[in-house]
């Protein structure tokens, strides 16, 4: 075999494990990358006590409180199972974040069962029209589905 | 008739071909870019569906780097390999020229990055797997171009640091299926879904408009850069020595 030939032949067998690997990360990567639990996931008891961890989920409509006198407030998170967990927090609320939008936010459960974070992050979707045009793309088409609230 | 593919490999006939082009490059990059920002900045919607306020618009400086970002390392990793399977000095210098311009592109996404997730997400970073996986890419290109810079042979040199690129092509494909995977409650992340779907048409103009730009700019240093390590690697020839920037 031309030494030529045989470089192309290694370079596509090392081409081919690369890909191998690859898959296999995001294969792995899928079941054990827990950047975030859901409330269904929380009060099944997956997450170890006195744990740090990120909470993820849908703000439950009308449920955002803030306190009169300090910088506290109270929101419940919830999935698209009815699972609910209320979230408390002194820290500052992103801009973005809304009542029925998704959050993210890091802290660890107290004796009361409510999650006290310590960070409250407000996530997106890839929307990027207008408003006016999501609500008339609406009426024309039944409205795609909710892939940025993932949970 | 047959076209000589090989004749451009020759350092020598490259250099000159490289400096006729890289004025175009340059042209083409900031037409296409000012055109691109200014499409971005002044004819769309200051208001978007999910929320997001005029600050969104940094979305064409940090779509077009990241995904220039991604897509110099496949070239480089392209060069690297036809390098190793032809043994043309030529493949290896534009790898090596590659690297740094995709480095580049790399850091800027991360920073444009950072600047719109603290006024959209509220923090600058967050190990998401998205921006963890971006992060190991700017260490694969840091570690190629170190590995590069540490071998004294350019031969040995060359061939490592090309199977440096190999290996760390795995991650590429990663950054994308970190969020793009097809059961969404699987790969929970901070960071949105990477969708053209639901793009307005002037948003989606200005953000293809942009990247070329960046594109063309990436051929122009990328040129550039290896006008310079054609210079270094070829000193001690007579061509080299004999050309006018370089006598006087």
């Amino acid at each position: 075999m031309k030494p030529r030939n045989k470089r192309i032949i290694f370079v596509l067998l090392a081409l081919l494990s690369v890909g191998g690997a690859s898959a296999l990360i995001g294969k792995a990567m899928k079941g054990n990358l827990n950047y975030l639990y859901a409330p269904e996931e929380v009060l099944a008891g997956k997450v170890p006590k006195d744990q740090v961890f990120r909470l993820g989920g849908l703000v439950k409509k009308g449920s955002l409180q803030r306190s009169k006198t300090s910088m506290e407030a109270r929101f419940i998170v919830m999935d698209n199972r009815g699972n609910e967990i209320t979230v408390v927090t002194d820290k500052i609320l992103p801009d973005l974040f809304q009542e029925e939008k998704s959050q993210v936010s890091r802290g660890k459960m107290n004796a009361e069962g409510v999650f006290v974070a310590e960070e409250v992050l407000a996530k997106h979707d890839s929307e990027y029209m207008p408003k006016e045009l999501k609500e008339v793309l609406a009426k024309e088409h039944t409205p795609p589905t909710k892939t940025g609230d993932k949970l | 008739m047959k076209i000589n593919w090989f004749k451009y490999a020759a350092p020598m006939t490259f250099y000159s071909l490289a400096g006729r082009l890289i004025p175009l490059f340059w042209i083409a990059a900031i037409v296409l870019t000012t055109v691109g920002l200014y499409w971005g900045f002044f004819k769309t919607p200051d208001t978007i569906g999910n929320g997001m306020k005029e600050y969104y618009r940094i979305i064409f400086v940090h779509v077009a780097s990241a995904w220039m970002a991604m897509w110099l390392y496949g070239v480089m990793v392209f060069w690297a390999l036809i390098g190793v399977i032809f043994n043309t000095r030529l493949s290896y210098m534009l790898a090596s020229a590659t690297s740094i311009t995709g480095t580049v592109m790399t850091i800027i996404a991360l920073i444009s990055g950072a600047i719109w997730g603290k006024t959209s997400w509220g923090t600058w970073w967050d190990w998401d797997p998205k921006l963890t996986t971006f992060l190991i890419l700017l260490f694969v290109y840091v570690g190629y171009i170190a590995l590069q810079s540490a071998i004294d042979d350019t031969r040995r040199s060359d061939k490592a640091s090309a199977l440096l690129a190999l290996v760390g092509l795995a991650i590429v494909p990663i950054i994308y299926y970190a969020v793009n995977c097809p059961d969404p409650n699987q790969c929970a992340s901070l960071h949105q879904e990477s969708s053209l779907k639901r793009v307005e048409s002037n948003i989606l103009i200005a953000m293809l408009v942009t990247t070329l730009g960046f594109w063309m700019y990436s051929f122009a240093t990328i040129l550039m850069r290896t006008r310079n390590i054609i210079l270094e690697r070829e000193r001690k020839t007579s061509w080299v020595s004999n050309l006018p920037e370089v006598k006087s």
